[in-house]
């Protein structure tokens, strides 16, 4: 489903991505850990084009990017996005926020909209909050709303960017429920987290990188189960994460 | 007081003139900034050279100086006399064209840049983007600052008087002296700027609430 062949991307002379090379495959959920600053981010947003790259291809479903135009309107269409600060629009309440896009790429009419944005939200449980603004949320429903928003335009892939990095303890976990309950049903998805259980619950491969370059790419239950085989640095890395 | 009673025609025509250029002035000021501060984002580096370049000459010189070069200048260009109230005109538009724009980047800067990411990441274009998401956003932001500008530009018609323009204040300076009667008409001459000042300031306080 998505596919990295060869991928190098720079920010003037300073890489940020070495050839990356990575393989997710349609239902399935890879976690993408690492330190701050070795590439996560720009690694998800090259998936939607909106981080150029200089060098390698990249291929969602069919289309390839990387090399000559590209339609990356049609591309994202297909791809919903989870960012780390929600993003939802201040200006718009949580029914505008989910119909937006429905109404201007997908061209939707308003109640067809309406109503898949009404189910979506009482799939994230947050029916009643369809007349807020995004400040009257806490920081847990407006996640929820975002992945509401996101779904609503029907993606075969879903890239999360540390989607509970920016939450109080207590409201991960209802992110990470229905990211869960998403995954579950068979959703494609990437996902920058830092959040091992959820790692260790749901995803079937783990990625982890630094300086840019993917050090390990191995099944969870290894990941977890074996780390005497994985390299030091990402040995160091998960007893700093990992409760002990 | 009759001698304000009796000369308020005069000072009414003065008002009116003040009114009209400020709404020329802001009307004509915000479109060509956003011109220029568009150009300033798709036009590329020479783009952005040429709005720097633009603001840095209206915002150097004071306006009054503006108002009297176009006095002489737009004749000129334009081969013909055009009069002090079309030069006038001029004048106000494309200083306040360079306030605008400026205004406009800093209120577009405060939008999170997330914000355009998300609006992109849904496929919208650019250009939808920036119409539902980022602009509705920075032009709550550029609110305050559009209501003082346009404040001062009231207060700055009274600049016109270099040109031979009756404006309200200079109306009122000339009621003043011929009826003698200092006081009453400066303290008349207030209260029209407050209340000016009070309504505009009730005006762009409803457009925020209903704004969507
Ligand atoms: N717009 C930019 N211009 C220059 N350098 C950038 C830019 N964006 C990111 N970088 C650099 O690229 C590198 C990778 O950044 P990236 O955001 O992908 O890291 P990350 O793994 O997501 O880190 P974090 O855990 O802090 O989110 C960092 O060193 C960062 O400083
Ligand atoms: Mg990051």
């Amino acid at each position: 489903m998505i596919t990295f062949e060869r991928v190098d991307k720079s920010y003037g002379d300073r890489p940020v991505l070495r050839e990356v090379s990575l393989d997710v495959r349609q239902g399935e959920v890879v976690v993408v850990c690492g330190p701050s600053g070795s590439g996560k981010s720009t690694l998800i947003k090259c998936v939607n084009a909106l981080e150029p790259f200089q060098s390698g291809t990249i291929r969602v479903g069919e289309t390839v990017l990387g090399r000559g135009s590209l339609d990356a309107r049609a591309l994202r269409r297909r791809v919903g996005m989870v960012f780390q600060h929600f993003e939802l629009y201040p200006h718009l309440d949580v029914m505008e926020n989910l119909c937006l896009a429905q109404r201007t790429v997908l061209k939707r009419s308003r109640s067809a909209a309406e109503e898949r944005a009404s189910a979506l939200l009482d799939r994230v449980g947050l029916r009643e909050k369809c007349s807020a603004l995004p400040a009257q949320l806490s920081g847990g429903q407006q996640q929820r709303i975002a992945i509401a928003r996101a779904l609503a335009l029907d993606p075969e892939v879903m890239l999360f960017d540390e989607p509970t990095s920016a939450l109080d303890p207590e409201m991960v976990n209802e992110v990470l429920d229905v990211m869960t309950a998403l995954a579950r049903e068979g959703m494609t998805m990437m996902v920058v987290t830092h959040e091992m259980g959820f790692a260790r619950r749901v995803a079937d491969r783990v990625v982890f990188m630094e300086d840019g370059a993917i050090v390990e790419d191995c099944a969870t239950d290894v990941f977890f189960g074996d780390p005497g085989k994985l390299s030091q640095r990402a040995q160091r890395f998960l007893s700093k994460v990992l409760p002990h | 007081m009759n001698a304000l009673w009796d000369n308020a025609a005069f000072l009414a025509e003065g008002l009116a003139l003040s009114l009209g250029l400020t709404v020329i002035g802001v009307l004509g000021g915000l479109s060509l900034g956003t011109a220029l501060a568009a150009l300033r984002l798709f036009g590329g580096r020479a783009g952005g050279a040429v709005v720097d370049v633009y603001v840095f000459a209206f915002r150097a010189v004071p306006l009054i100086l503006v108002i009297f070069w176009f006095y002489f200048m737009v004749p000129l260009i334009l081969g013909r006399p055009v009069g002090a109230f079309a030069s006038a005109v001029v004048a106000f538009v494309l200083f306040e064209a360079a306030y605008y724009s400026e205004i406009i980047r800093g209120g577009l800067a405060s939008v999170r840049p997330g914000q355009m990411n998300a609006a992109l990441a849904c496929g919208m274009s650019r250009v939808a983007a920036l119409r539902y998401v980022v602009l509705p956003q920075a032009f709550r932001a550029m609110m305050p600052v559009f209501l003082t500008q346009a404040i001062v530009l009231f207060q700055d018609t009274s600049l016109v008087f270099v040109v031979s323009l009756h404006d309200f204040l200079t109306a009122a300076a000339i009621v003043a002296n011929r009826a003698g009667r200092l006081v009453e008409t400066y303290l008349l001459a207030c209260l029209v700027y407050y209340l000016v000042c009070l309504a505009a300031t009730a005006a762009v306080a409803k457009m925020r609430r209903s704004a969507p």
